[in-house]
This record gives C-alpha cells, structure tokens and sequence, in this order.
C-alpha cells in the first residue's frame, strides 16, 4: 500500500527537494503515515507535528482534498493511493 | 579586530560587523528571512565564533540553528536541539534565550524556552538537556505567563560557581546552587502590584536579570514596576529605581568589566509601553544604582515605540558598548559606556534580540 504525500516548496528542502514522496503508512492512518515519514526525514517530521505527535496549529493536511480536522485527526484513514497533502494555513503578519 | 552585532527581529537575523573598533557597521543580507529570531547568542569559546539562534519557522514550529561561518550556512539538528522529552507531555513553543556558559566550561550552552523551562546542553549548542530540577519544582504549574507567553527568558550561570539564576516574568527569580538540580525562588523585596499579596513568595513579574562585574552575589533587575538590585545573589532585593523616570522597562544590563554599572531603559507603565514623553532614553548608574544618568546623545525623540528585554545588550570591549534595538526596527551603538549613541540600521522588522561579541 502506497500513498502520494505533496510538500509545499518551502518543506521540500526537507525531504532532499522531492515535493511528491511515496510513502508506506503504518497502520492505514495519517498517524501512522507522519510517523513514517518523521522517521525518514526528522526535520520534516518536526515542521509538521511538535514533540507531543500533534500537527502543529497552523498546518493543514488533506487526504483526497478532505481536512483531516474533519475525518478524526491523526486517525483519519489513508486508503492505498490517497494523495495526502500538507500545507501551511491561512496565517501570519 | 572584529566586532560582530547579531540582530535578531520578527522577520530574520541580520549580522553587523565592525573593523574600526566600532565605529562604523557594515550591514550584511538577512539571514532567516521571513523567520523570528527571538533568541540569538553568539559564542566566542570556540575556535570559529559560533552564532546560535532561537527561531520561529512561522507554520512550522520552534527550532534552535547554529552558524560557524558568520551565516553563510546554517545548521539544525534534525531531530531538534530543544525537544522535550515524551513523559513530560509539553511541546516547545518559542526559545527565549541562548546563553553559552564560561570559558571553563566550553560547550555548555543554557537555553530558557516556553513552556517554562531551562536547558543545558554540553555540545555547543547541538543538543540540549531538559533541566529537571526546575521543570518539577511544585512551583511550576502555577507560574504565570506574561503577555509573550511563559517562558524562562534569563539565565545567569555565575562563572565562579554551580550557582545558576532564571528569571521568569510571571514567575520570578528563581536560584540553584548546585547547578540546577535544586531550585528556590529568590524573590524578596521584588514587589508584585498585580497580585492581591504585594509581597509573595514568588510570582513576580521579573523581565530581566543581569550580572554585576564585581561581585558574583550582585545582580539587577528590571521588573514589571520597580528597578532592583541583590547583593546577596537574590536572597533580598532593594528598590533602586530612585532617580529614574519611570520603573518600567524590560531589559537591563550590567558592565562585565566596571563593578557598579548598569544599563535600563525605562517606559511609561505597563498600560503605556512608550518612553516617557516619547523620547527614547538609556539611564546608566554607575553607583550600584544609587544614582542615574540619562543618555540622550543619538537617541530619538518622538520615539514611540519600546526595547524588549533582549533587545539591548553590552559587550565586552574596552570601553564597554552598548546596544539598543526598538520594535521599530531600529538599533543604536554607543561605543563609550552609553554617553552617545549612533544610528546602525532603521526599517528592519520589530527587534527582538541583539548581541554583540569582540571576534578574534
């Protein structure tokens, strides 16, 4: 099982300049999938979710286009080919 | 010579050099841009001056990255230099303050962060050590946050000593001799205005702590209203804001070479964080604060705008500078203990840190 995870720019660096990374979840979740891909790139893994697991407040990740705020969090499902996407929200001065 | 001037704001680091025993400054190009800088240390110990700097990835969260080449790159460490460990629950939120230690202890870098809580590190700065002494002391969960959030905003490893010192605002000094395992609050005769008990245990709102030259027991405050000083490393406190405008403010400084000296720079009151009269003023005892002199020369009028707590600092040069950064994006120089100032940068963001260090 595969899913398609999309960067913004700005986090590609992270992940060695690949904005589209394929990626294993663990568990079909998108938990299972940050903690995955955490464990691959650390620094990315820590630009999207703090120390305690949580994703940070002021990113937004996408499952099919769906907020996952909205589809249970970190337990959301990630079915096999889903397309997730991070990115930053709405914020700033 | 080299004299290097960190500035550290709400939107990226700028380093400032100076050839001519700082005299002049020459401005270089932003370095993590866009990104906050609220903490900014620069580190002399080491062969290459190391620049360590406690930043905001905006969206992306708290980080703490390290330069050895003056910013021509930057390093972080993948899993996070500050990262509080699983039992503890708590997340990082914004590092307050960067301290390295002495010159006996090389790669010992203190790091005071939000939530409240001090850290150690023993590798320049790579990684650090939650302080477990503080982090557990009873008194934590109900240390108060000011308005920037709770945080342990000054750390003061005394150099002769296991003697550490932080101070919190909304919490307020507190003292381990045995460096950091125990912990006690260390606040007498620091007043409390804002709480029902004018005199507490702890509590007060201390915005910034600072060393005396010459004796390791002397220190200064600036304190949400009133202007202290110990003589006993915080075990009493007396008022020193005679002569003052006003006993606001959020930083002060002490001289690291002249026993007795010591930097403020006083605001209105806590509902009007402006100069008084809008004139933006250093005041330097040099009497352990019996009495003040007010430094005008440089310094704007109609100047309503505020210097943080880290946004002023001193060096180490002969005589000693003096550094001012305002949250108008402004940063003044004096290079004679604080009698003039000079403009060195306008129109940056607002200024959060600044730091200045003689390079080999």
């Amino acid at each position: 099982m595969t899913v398609q995870v999309v960067l913004p720019g700005v986090l590609a660096d992270l992940a060695g300049g690949a904005k589209h990374l394929d990626v294993e979840p663990a568990g079909g979740t998108l938990g299972g999938l940050l903690d995955v891909l955490a464990a691959e790139h650390p620094a990315l893994g820590r630009r999207i979710r703090d120390e305690t697991g949580q994703v940070r407040r002021f990113v937004r990740v996408f499952v099919d286009g769906e907020d996952v705020r909205w589809q249970g969090g970190l337990a959301a499902a990630v079915p096999d080919g889903a397309v997730v996407q991070v990115l930053p929200s709405i914020a700033g001065g | 010579m080299t004299d290097l001037l960190a500035i550290g704001t709400r939107k990226g680091l700028w380093l400032a050099l100076s050839e001519d025993d700082r005299r002049t400054w020459t401005l270089g190009e932003p370095h993590l841009l866009a990104q906050e800088v609220a903490a900014v240390g620069i580190d002399t110990r080491r062969d290459r001056p190391r620049v360590l700097a406690g930043i905001q990835y905006g969206h992306w969260g708290p980080s703490v990255v390290r330069s050895d080449d003056l910013g021509a790159t930057w390093q972080e460490t993948d899993e996070g230099a500050v990262r509080f460990p699983a039992d503890t629950g708590a997340a990082l939120a914004r590092v307050w303050q960067l301290r390295p230690d002495s010159a006996d202890r090389p790669d010992v870098v203190w790091a005071g962060c939000e939530p409240h809580s001090l850290w150690r590190s023993t590798d320049g700065g790579c990684t650090f050590d939650l302080v477990r002494g503080l982090w557990d002391h009873p008194h934590r969960p109900t240390w108060e946050p000011g308005a920037g959030g709770g945080a342990v905003h000054t750390v003061l490893p005394d150099p002769g000593s296991d003697r550490v010192t932080v101070a919190m605002s909304g919490g307020g000094v507190y003292v381990s001799e045995d460096g950091g395992g125990g912990w006690e609050p260390r606040n007498r005769g620091i007043s409390a205005v804002f709480l029902p008990e004018p005199a507490p245990e702890y509590g007060q709102c201390v915005h910034k702590v600072a060393a005396d030259a010459g004796d390791p027991g002397r220190m200064y405050a600036q304190n949400h209203f009133g202007v202290f000083r110990t003589d006993d490393a915080g075990r009493s406190w007396t008022s020193i804001a005679d002569g003052l405008p006003a006993d606001f403010g959020f930083p002060v400084a002490a001289s690291p070479r002249t026993p007795g000296t010591a930097w403020v720079v006083p605001l209105v009151a806590d509902m009007e964080r402006v100069p008084p009269a809008g004139r933006l003023r250093v005041h330097r005892t040099r009497d352990v604060g019996a009495t003040w002199t007010e430094s005008a020369a440089g310094l704007p009028d109609a100047a309503w705008t505020a210097v943080l707590r880290d946004a002023f600092c001193v060096d180490e040069g002969d005589p000693t500078g003096v550094y001012v950064g305002t949250r108008d994006g402004c940063v003044y120089a004096s290079r004679d203990e604080g009698e003039t100032f000079e403009l060195v940068v306008d129109h940056l963001p607002d200024v959060l840190a600044v730091r200045a260090a003689r390079l080999a």
